[in-house]
């Protein structure tokens, strides 16, 4: 743009030359004169133009606006942090960065606070004085709490800071109720093999061999249970651990259901037990290899369990609506009363305790399925019914392209 | 949606938008202390909730209000139309909820001997549920979803299901403990009290479908009789 304000040099020399060059070869010197005339007359009115021009633009090139720079790389900011924020007026969403809009909906902006925040501890705080904070309790989903926090920015205008603390709440509530499961299920084997100890080594040499060889087994028995028990322990306090993380790799179900059913292959000449169907699709989803494959294979351990045993277990992978994928696993088998459905993922609950330590279960399966399913955002769903069989179904949030 | 010639107007909707939403926390923090009342055995929660279903009343008489204000001066059309119908619809039928949920807090005091009942822990089960849909319903709302709607009504099934058993579970209960038929039939009630829930969060996704689509969700016949 500068090089248009000085004068050019270049076009005039060209003009000069092609007049010489026009004399040379003879034209008429009126006509040459006219030329060069309209050449130089165009190459500065074109100079004149550019003048004028320039006041206008000189402000943005020399002077840049640094609260528009400010502002823009403010917005940029809070628009990628990771805590909810939103910005109000009297009454209206009047912004939201991305992670509002990924908890709240994206539907949020230019409607009524409350909308976003409806329960009736968040609305008290859109009353109450810059700076407080309330503590609320299911504002996303039933066993969540956040902690809002108003800032003023002006008379007209605040901001709303959302910050999850369902984590830490639900550390707290899970311990006391678990500690106490967890020492009862350790108990009883324990006990046992406590018992039976304590008689071979008061009463050893009166105990003949066979009897003996019974209490002993009895004995590995009770203590391969508590091997088993502390291992689901384990994987279930893993998963609590990370449960708030969503797992990142892309798993291909079809092939992960794919092999986990092959683990239950017939022996050469056996039955089949297991049926695997899969669509047309490949669905794709975001998670853990490794749990997906727990979760599996759990219920169909617990289909071959608790099913009658001939008809085979069918394993389907079809679509489901919004933009989902679902897995179910279906026995069939006397199948579980209405009244135990609920309660079927909690921690040690049976519904028929005997029958369950006697299969060698834990109580823990389907409570540790529970806890993948939920760290993947998907949905758990057990449909049962009396002497018919069981369906386990799961639904997973496809992976975005 | 898109935003009106008229400035004014939009404000109205907006903001009978927000006395849903506000009116909809209010159920469904009815619901969750009404039944951790009843649970807990603390009438001191029970009557909290009771003295807060006011509020919801005086809410939905501030919608009727608005609603009737907007129908009369601005006269809607269509989609507007249907958003400020549908607001009323929504508004009776919240505080439907609200009652509900004050009638089960209502019975914390009467229920003894809490611990002895069998079917006891399917009731907060059945309530967790009823809750659920309630709070999704309103999210649908709030999104202007019909997907999510439609999902809603087909929950219903499992809360009538639910019903179902807690009452035969209670029948027989009494049968085989008469000494225990007042505090039977207080449960029976509470049931019965979330198994409406239940039901009016299907209208509700009734209406936020028709106020999102224009089309009406149909007709579910298998309610139970009683």
């Amino acid at each position: 743009m500068s090089g248009n304000r000085q004068i050019p040099w270049a076009g005039m020399l060209l003009a000069l030359l092609t007049s010489i060059c026009l004399v040379w070869a003879s034209v008429s010197l009126l006509i040459v004169a006219v030329v060069a005339g309209v050449w130089f007359f165009s190459l500065w009115a074109d100079r004149l133009r550019s003048m004028e021009e320039e006041p206008a633009r000189q402000p943005i090139s020399e002077r840049p606006d640094l609260d528009a720079i400010a502002r823009n790389a403010m917005e940029a900011t809070v628009e990628s942090v990771s805590i909810p924020m939103i910005l109000t007026d009297e009454t209206r969403i009047r912004a939201a960065n991305a992670a509002a809009r990924a908890v709240l909906g994206k539907h949020l902006v230019g409607q009524d606070t409350r909308i976003a925040l409806r329960h009736p501890d968040a609305i008290r705080l859109l009353d109450q004085p810059d700076g407080s904070t309330v503590t609320v309790p299911a504002l996303t989903v039933s066993d969540s709490v956040w902690h809002l926090t108003r800032h003023g920015i002006d008379a007209r205008y605040r901001v709303i800071e959302m910050r999850d603390r369902t984590a830490e709440a639900d550390i707290s509530r899970a311990h006391t109720d678990f500690v106490a499961n967890a020492s009862h299920e350790l108990r009883t084997p324990l006990s046992s093999i406590i018992g039976y100890v304590e008689t071979l080594s008061d009463a050893g040499d009166k105990v003949d061999g066979a009897l003996t060889q019974r209490f002993l087994g009895t004995v590995l028995r009770e203590a391969r249970r508590m091997q088993t028990l502390l291992a689901d322990l384990m994987s279930l306090s893993q998963l609590e651990a990370e449960k708030h993380d969503l797992p990142e790799t892309r798993i291909e179900l079809p092939q992960l259901a794919q092999r986990v059913v092959r683990e239950f292959a017939p022996a050469p000449g056996g039955a089949i037990r297991v049926e695997f169907e899969k669509g047309e699709d490949a669905p794709v989803v975001r998670g853990d290899a490794k749990q997906l494959e727990q979760l599996l294979r759990n219920f169909i351990d617990n289909a071959l369990k608790y099913g009658d045993g001939e008809t085979p277990v069918r394993v389907v992978l079809k679509p489901a609506p919004r933009n989902m994928t679902e897995v179910s696993v279906t026995d069939t088998g006397a199948g579980i009363a209405p009244e135990h459905l609920p309660h079927l993922t909690r921690r040690f609950y049976r519904t028929d305790p005997g029958r369950s330590r006697a299969a060698g279960g834990t109580g823990l399966g389907l409570a540790i399925c529970k806890h993948i399913v939920e760290r993947h955002r998907g949905r758990l769903d057990i449909a049962s019914k009396l002497g018919v069989g069981t369906t386990v179904s799961v639904r997973l949030p496809l992976a975005a392209d | 949606m898109v935003e009106h010639t008229v400035k004014a107007f939009d404000e109205d909707i907006t903001r009978l938008r927000g006395l849903i939403a506000e009116m909809g926390g209010l159920a469904e923090v009815a619901i969750s202390e009404a039944m951790a009342s009843l649970v807990k055995g603390s009438t001191t929660l029970a009557d909290a909730v009771i003295a807060r279903d006011k509020k919801i009343d005086a809410l939905e008489a501030q919608v009727d209000k608005l609603a009737v204000r907007v129908i009369a001066l601005r006269a809607p059309m269509a989609d507007d139309l249907r958003e400020v119908i549908a607001a009323l619809k929504i508004a009776g039928i919240l505080e439907r909820i609200g009652d509900y949920a004050k009638n089960i807090a209502r019975r914390t005091g009467r229920i003894t001997d809490r611990d002895r009942f069998g079917p006891f822990p399917l009731i907060p089960a059945m309530a967790e549920i009823a809750a659920e849909m309630v709070h999704d319903v309103l999210s649908a709302y709030a999104a202007r979803d019909p997907n999510l709607a439609m999902e809603i009504v087909e929950r219903d099934a499992k809360v009538d299901a639910f019903y179902d058993s807690i009452f035969r579970n209670l029948v027989s209960h009494m049968v085989e403990k008469p000494e225990s038929v007042g505090t039977a039939a207080h449960l029976l009630f509470v049931a019965r009290n979330l198994e409406r829930i239940g039901d009016h969060a299907t209208n509700l996704a009734e209406q936020v479908y028709f106020a999102a689509t224009a089309d009406y969700l149909g007709e579910r016949g298998d309610r139970p009789e009683n």
